[in-house]
């Protein structure tokens, strides 16, 4: 439902003339209002425009004298194709860099093969056309580089060892155009997992690489993939342990959720201005200092991939996962050299922005790439009064250029009433971007001041809404909790983000895992946040019995959501929690052996192994509709889920229990306590 | 004793004390003054590099220029400016001008906590990722404003003490 919301008709203007506001520049939207015929007036700023001639022309009727009926005034989201006047140089091409460690410790953990195995099988899906260009760079304690230039028989590797002055060996054919190379680059993929066997380098120079990387990607712009696999340990950018793992359970102060150096934040600031995006997967078994790390991707409008405890052999779940993602990464749209502006109503103001980018100025956001799997948030503020507006707008235009090399602009425009009562906000309210945006400022908050203050801004923020509503409500009974129907589940969300690897106290959390979960709050889109926050749990037993809906001609059963919490897992029966990027099945021990046989493929529930990723196709009715439910909910997302059969002795199965939140455990409250602990608070 | 002969006593007595007050006055009155000479000239560089902080924050709020070259413009001068400022404090300390030395001290403080409490990821006091954030640029600019008005007033205060101390002389 939602993936499929993105293939809407979009229209695409592509007239010679963008009409735009003269003073603030707003694109012309549906929510402007037209004087007469010849002029119209700004929803933002308010100032009177006239309509230019070329306007007055609607291609799409063939008539005349209607400006409002053209495609930019009667749909919301736009597309135009931007003239010269929008571009300060000609459109790049895709330029696509992959930085490899292969030191001893990524050999060991074996991610070589997935990564190049996928590139071979997506070298032709890599958004781009006929000048879009590649290339590798590998490290250890040296840097390699790669010579592919269309003449030679074999790729031909040169390695720079002075790594504390690093330069490029060769000025060009390092980064090469991937169509006439492409027998070099398909036996440069095949041979490198095999090349680096039996290295005995230890060290990691990532540092190093990177500007080496930023070196080759300074003229042309493009994306940077960073593979690493331990914690760099050479040259600059060289990190130390920060970690403490007796203060893993720490209820007090949990340090180093912020960067040791400056290095990676001055390189993605180097690499966003010269429109070069860093992307970093991160697959390491040990502290790696993530929070160090992800400055790289956080300024230069990257995305974090993280995979802990990664190995190919032992964790195929991280291995599938890697493979999975890589397939979304390398061929999910893409733009490069994007800058993204957003504009509000006069007597409006944003002043903080959440997600990965560089605020280049006070409302400019600079995007060397964008890609449709990041979320971005928002805060603004009421600096006049609004008292004689009735509606406010927002609009965002998004200038970007395409993996085609062609400039356009992307807007969007919200249009939201101003109300006078405060019980109509409440009613108005979204609960999901509250919570999520709460999430986005308690992430803030941790880094800048501390967790426990997080933490309890999370709380306040009930307490503080639910008061002020309880406050306009008209029958008043203190002994109850009130909340309006939209927020009527703001408690559960935050209890739930409270329980987050992010927030939580008192439960051992690594450190890389809790700020990857911060990183993730801060960067993913709203569904998938939601479901981080809060899966959905459905019993699969009895799927046979539940209703059905018809998609596509499948037949896909409804389960009814079921709460989180384990008084409503039944021995007898078995449950799948939807976490977003990951499906959890669990089996209890009592399960029906006829579910075990049908859906799972094993006769009983002994025998089911321990590291089960996938249903196997089975002709049984319970079979064949647990299989289209699942493929149901896989296909209303873009990144494909990997899927986990839990037992009751498998290690995946504290993630299980972790995510039923309703639950008291030993350092948190359960959903009961925890309505009791904010009416309390309510009512002091 | 003929009175002439007890008035250069009491004369040389007076001129002795009178000598000896100058001297020890005028080497207080010279001290005093070249102190607050160096205090006035210290406080002249600190009020125009607190212009020169606010002229280059509006700029930044005007666009016309980057947050990377503001930051990097303006993390230059942190440390001259904490250690001028505690230079003129620790003069009026030892000067043991309390009153002044006591206004002083807190925004000299300030300053090196400031400083010393930059967390280890920023590139700096003033941070071009930072700067656009919760309104930190707002809050640069106040306290550039603050300490503009703060370093006018300690200009005047220590050109009347300087006077005081010259006329004294």
């Amino acid at each position: 439902f939602y993936y499929s919301s993105c293939v809407i008709q979009l229209p695409v203007i592509t007239s010679s003339t963008i009409v735009r506001c003269r003073s603030c520049r707003t694109y012309i939207n549906p929510f402007v209002s037209f004087i007469d015929q010849r002029r119209w007036k700004c929803n933002l700023c308010y100032r009177v425009n006239d309509v230019p001639e070329e306007f007055m022309y609607n291609p799409l009727t063939r008539s005349y004298g209607e400006p409002h009926k053209r495609p930019e005034v009667q749909n919301s989201t736009v597309e135009f194709i931007a003239s010269s006047d929008y571009m300060l140089r000609p459109p790049q091409p895709a330029v696509y860099l992959f930085v490899l460690d292969v030191s001893h410790n990524a050999v060991e953990a074996g991610y070589l093969t997935i990564v190049c195995q996928s590139l071979l099988e997506n070298l032709d899906k890599l958004p781009g056309d006929s000048r879009t260009r590649i290339g590798f760079i590998t490290f250890d304690s040296t840097v390699q580089f790669y010579n592919l230039q269309e003449g030679l028989s074999q790729p031909q590797m040169l390695i720079v060892s002075d790594i504390d002055d690093i330069f490029l060996p060769t000025p060009d054919s390092l980064l090469v155009n991937l169509h006439e190379s492409k027998e070099l680059i398909k036996d440069l993929l095949n041979a490198l997992p095999n090349m680096f066997t039996n290295t005995r380098e230890t060290h990691s120079a990532l540092g190093p690489a990177l500007q080496a990387a930023f070196k080759l990607m300074s003229p042309t712009g493009g994306r940077i993939s960073v593979f690493q696999t331990q914690l760099p340990s050479l040259g600059a950018g060289l990190l130390h342990s920060r970690e403490d793992p007796n203060q893993r359970s720490s209820t007090k102060v949990v340090q180093h959720l912020g960067p040791a150096t400056d290095f990676y934040k001055k390189l993605a600031l180097d690499c966003s201005g010269q429109q070069t995006a860093v992307d970093l997967f991160l697959l390491s078994s040990q502290y790696s200092d993530l929070a160090s790390l992800a400055c790289m991707s956080k300024y230069s409008a990257g995305c974090i991939y993280y995979y802990p405890s990664f190995h190919r052999s032992h964790n195929p779940a991280q291995a599938e996962k890697l493979q999975k993602d890589l397939k979304r990464y390398l061929t999910r749209k893409i733009g490069f050299e994007a800058v993204m502006r957003i504009r509000c109503t006069k007597g409006l103001s944003i002043h903080t922005f959440h997600g990965n980018f560089f605020v280049r100025s006070t409302d400019l956001l600079s995007l060397a790439n964008v890609n449709p799997d990041a979320g971005f948030a928002v805060q603004m503020s009421i600096e006049e009064s609004l008292t004689d507006t009735s509606l406010v707008c927002f609009q965002t235009a998004l200038l970007y250029t395409s993996s085609k090399g062609e400039r356009r602009i992307r807007v969007h425009t919200l249009c939201l009433p101003v109300v006078s009562s405060l019980a109509d906000v409440y009613a108005g309210a979204d609960v999901q971007a509250v919570v999520c945006l709460l999430a986005n400022m308690a992430v803030d908050r941790s880094v800048s001041s501390s967790l426990s203050d997080a933490r309890d801004a999370l709380v306040n923020a009930v307490v503080d809404s639910l008061a002020a509503y309880m406050s306009t409500a008209s029958n008043l009974q203190q002994s109850m909790l009130i909340a309006p129907n939209s927020l009527k589940l703001f408690p559960l969300y935050i209890l739930a983000l409270l329980k987050q690897k992010a927030f939580r106290t008192g439960t051992s959390t690594r450190l890389d895992d809790r700020v990857y979960a911060m990183c993730q709050m801060k960067s993913q889109p709203l569904v998938h946040l939601m479901k981080m926050i809060h899966p959905n749990l459905y019993r699969i037993d009895k799927l046979i019995d539940e209703s059905t809906i018809h998609v596509n001609d499948r037949v896909v059963p409804q389960p009814p959501l079921q709460k989180l919490s384990a008084e409503k897992l039944t021995r007898e029966g078995a449950f799948l929690m939807d976490c977003g990027s990951i499906f959890y099945i669990w089996i209890g021990k009592n399960c029906s052996n006829n579910f075990i046989k049908d859906v799972l493929g094993y006769p009983n529930y002994a025998s089911v192994p321990q590291k089960m990723t996938q249903l196997p196709e089975v002709d049984a009715l319970s079979s064949e509709r647990t299989r289209s439910f699942i493929s149901w909910l896989r296909d209303s997302r873009p990144l494909s889920p990997v899927l986990q059969v839990i037992k009751d002795e498998n290690p995946a199965k504290t993630d299980f229990f972790q995510h039923l939140i309703e639950d008291r455990t030993e350092a948190a409250f359960s959903y009961y306590e925890f309505l009791l602990n904010i009416q309390q608070q309510i009512c002091k | 004793m003929p009175r002439g002969a007890a008035l250069p006593g009491r004369g040389e007595g007076v001129a002795g004390r009178a000598y000896g007050s100058r001297e020890g006055g005028g080497r207080r009155g010279g001290m005093e003054s070249v102190v607050f000479i160096f205090s006035l000239i210290d406080c002249c560089a600190l009020i125009f590099l607190s212009v020169y902080f606010i002229i280059t924050l509006s700029d930044l709020e005007c666009d016309y220029i980057n947050a990377r070259s503001c930051c990097s413009k303006l993390n230059k001068w942190v440390v001259p400016e904490v250690i001028g400022h505690a230079v003129v404090t620790v003069l009026m300390l030892i000067s043991l001008h309390w009153f002044i030395f006591l206004l002083n001290l807190p925004v000299a403080t300030w300053n090196i906590y400031r400083y010393i409490m930059v967390p280890s990821g920023n590139m700096g006091v003033f941070d071009p990722t930072e700067i656009h954030n919760r309104g930190q640029l707002k809050s640069h600019m106040k306290e550039a404003m603050i300490k503009l008005g703060f370093h006018l007033l300690c200009f005047f205060m220590y050109l009347y003490s300087m006077i005081l101390a010259l006329i004294n002389d």
